[in-house]
């Protein structure tokens, strides 16, 4: 069964943002994160509560601490904290998925825009709630009992972050970060991150992990000018 | 109401009780295991009538919330049945008014587990919940008692009128009123998610008195000192009623069960904290509590039962039985003026 259910009310009716950077002077922000020390063990993830979950043969682990190669730490949230003054952005018309798959969610960090749109969707041939709980936007609980089920939500407010969770399955946590801009990043199985096409200045730049914590950095950025930013975590 | 109907609505209400603890028990799993979310709509579930929910879908943690959803259903359809019943059979009014009590209190229980759930478990609300599921409990145990075969013969008929024992009433009184506090605190202290705030046991990160404070480490204190208070009351109450009434059965079962439960209590209370909070260990050490309470409130109204006065035959026991009735409740039934028509008995009380 597929359903498509909006949640929350409708954007209001606005004029459309134009982009405020020159694409022609505009800088990027790349870099690397890594774990620094012995990385601990990922936890095995008992499922058999749910029998739907679990798949002969396979072993899920837990997602909070995901090191790669060289330290490569994964899913820490990078994102410009300060410095865009008083710039104004366009809301991307893309939707942000966020799946329920296996019983985990995918991805498991994400950023949003505000009013961007985010569908979720159950990929599970079980039952989910999906339980944000944010501290500035509203909070809401929304059962998807079926396969294929889809709830739109858009976050109001700027929070870095919002922790979604499943009360059915309590090891599926994932985290979104929402901005009223698109500098941010989610860094990928090597570690790496890139916010690109900042107009040249200068940022704070925070990064956010869900056990580790949060580092900030400022860094200048001159025209076209890619600075590189490396963020170290340790436990 | 004959004698044989009596005694069925008296096991009738003990089997309420039972039903109430282990709702209470369900409810301790719901939150130890994290679940009270789990199914976000109510009364529904999913979408679906809850009485046909799939039973292949009750998965993780909707087996725990609507396990309990199921349960307060069915003790709420008990407790609807006893109050029916009390109103049609119970000669005493003041017996009858705790079934209409005792409906109202389960139905308000009902409706404040759902508003707990469309709200996102706000912590008032929760902690209300918690509370007044244990005066439910209270409830139907004192029904079950006012309706016991011993409770309307006052436990042998060469007895009475019982004697009095003032100091006894005072520290029961005393003691039940604590264990009901000592069980909000913890219901507030489960509800903040301050368990842990301790982490060991039984000193306070290897001390005394905790080195640092805080909200939560004040609340899981304050359960802590509660505890010992209540202890050293249910250990004055007992030896008081084993060591004065050891001859009388009535008073010295509940004094024993007390302590025992005190024992098994504070043990649950240890491993809680010392497991981790384990779900069941702690769904086990919210039930002990209500044991506590249920058993301190029997022993209680069994340390007052001389105050109820006697006004005639009991129409259930016989013509040879005593009727009760604290002060002049109860007189306008029928059942209970024909009662008060007879001759009182030896022993009536103004």
């Amino acid at each position: 069964m597929a359903a498509a259910l909006a949640v929350g009310a409708a954007p209001a009716a606005t004029a459309p943002i134009a982009n405020p950077v020159d694409a022609a002077t505009a800088g990027n922000a790349a870099g690397r994160i890594t774990f620094e020390g012995t990385p601990p063990k990922p936890a095995v993830v008992r499922m058999d509560s749910d029998p739907n979950c679990v798949r002969p043969g396979a072993t899920a682990t837990d997602e909070t601490v995901v090191v790669g190669d060289g330290g490569a730490l994964q899913n820490v949230f990078v994102y410009v904290k300060d410095g865009l003054g008083g710039l104004r952005f366009p809301v991307p018309s893309t939707p942000i998925l966020l799946d329920q798959k296996g019983c985990h969610y995918v991805p498991h960090v994400f950023g949003a825009q505000v009013d961007q749109s985010l569908e979720i969707v159950n990929s599970d041939p079980t039952l989910h709630n999906v339980h944000a709980i944010p501290a500035a936007n509203q909070e809401f609980n929304m059962g998807q009992p079926l396969p294929g089920i889809k709830h739109t939500h858009q976050f109001r407010t700027r929070e870095v972050m919002v922790p979604f969770k499943c009360d059915v399955h309590p090891w599926m946590r994932a985290y979104v970060g929402v901005l009223d801009h698109p500098y941010f990043a989610v860094t990928a199985a090597d570690g790496s991150f890139n916010l690109k096409g900042l107009p040249p200045g200068t940022y704070t730049v925070e990064a956010w992990h869900e056990t580790l914590g949060a580092q900030t950095q400022t860094a200048t950025i001159g025209e076209r000018e890619t600075r590189d930013i490396t963020f170290s975590f340790r436990t | 109401m004959n004698r044989i109907a009596g005694v069925l609505l008296h096991l009738f209400a003990a089997l309420v009780a039972a039903s109430t603890a282990l709702l209470i028990f369900a409810g301790g799993l719901v939150t130890s295991t994290g679940s009270g979310l789990s199914v976000p709509d109510w009364p529904n579930t999913y979408g679906w009538f809850m009485l046909t929910f799939p039973l292949d879908k009750m998965v993780g943690g909707i087996f725990y919330e609507h396990s309990h959803r199921l349960i307060a259903t069915f003790v709420g359809l008990l407790i609807v049945v006893l109050a029916i019943w009390l109103w049609r059979a119970e000669p005493r009014r003041w017996v009858r008014r705790l079934g209409y009590i005792a409906l109202a209190a389960v139905i308000t229980q009902g409706i404040l587990g759902g508003i707990t759930v469309l709200w996102f478990l706000p912590d008032a609300i929760s902690i209300a919940h918690a509370g007044l599921a244990q005066l439910v409990f209270c409830l139907t145990v004192s029904i079950a008692l006012f309706t016991s075969p011993g409770w309307r013969r006052a436990y042998a008929r060469e007895q009475l009128p019982l004697p009095g024992d003032r100091t006894l009433q005072t520290i029961a009184a005393l003691t039940t009123a604590s264990v009901y506090a000592q069980i909000m605190a913890g219901a507030t202290m489960r509800h903040m998610d301050a368990g842990l705030a301790i982490p060991d046991f039984p000193l306070a990160f290897g001390r005394l008195v905790p080195p640092f404070w805080n909200a939560q480490i004040a609340l899981n204190y304050a359960h802590r000192v509660g505890a010992l208070l209540v202890s050293a009351l249910v250990l004055a109450v007992a030896g008081h009623g084993l060591y004065h009434h050891r001859g009388r059965a009535e008073l010295r079962r509940p004094s024993l069960l007390l302590l025992v439960l005190l024992a098994v209590q504070i043990t649950l209370g240890a491993l809680t904290v010392l497991s981790g909070k384990h779900y069941v260990i702690n769904s086990l050490h919210v039930v002990t509590g209500a044991m506590v309470l249920g058993t301190s409130l029997v022993l209680t109204l069994r340390a007052y039962r001389p105050r109820f006065r006697w006004v005639g035959s009991d129409p259930i026991h016989g013509s040879t039985q005593g009727f009760d009735a604290p002060r002049d409740w109860g007189l306008r039934h029928p059942a209970a003026q024909a009662c008060a028509a007879g001759t009182p008995r030896r022993g009536a009380r103004a």
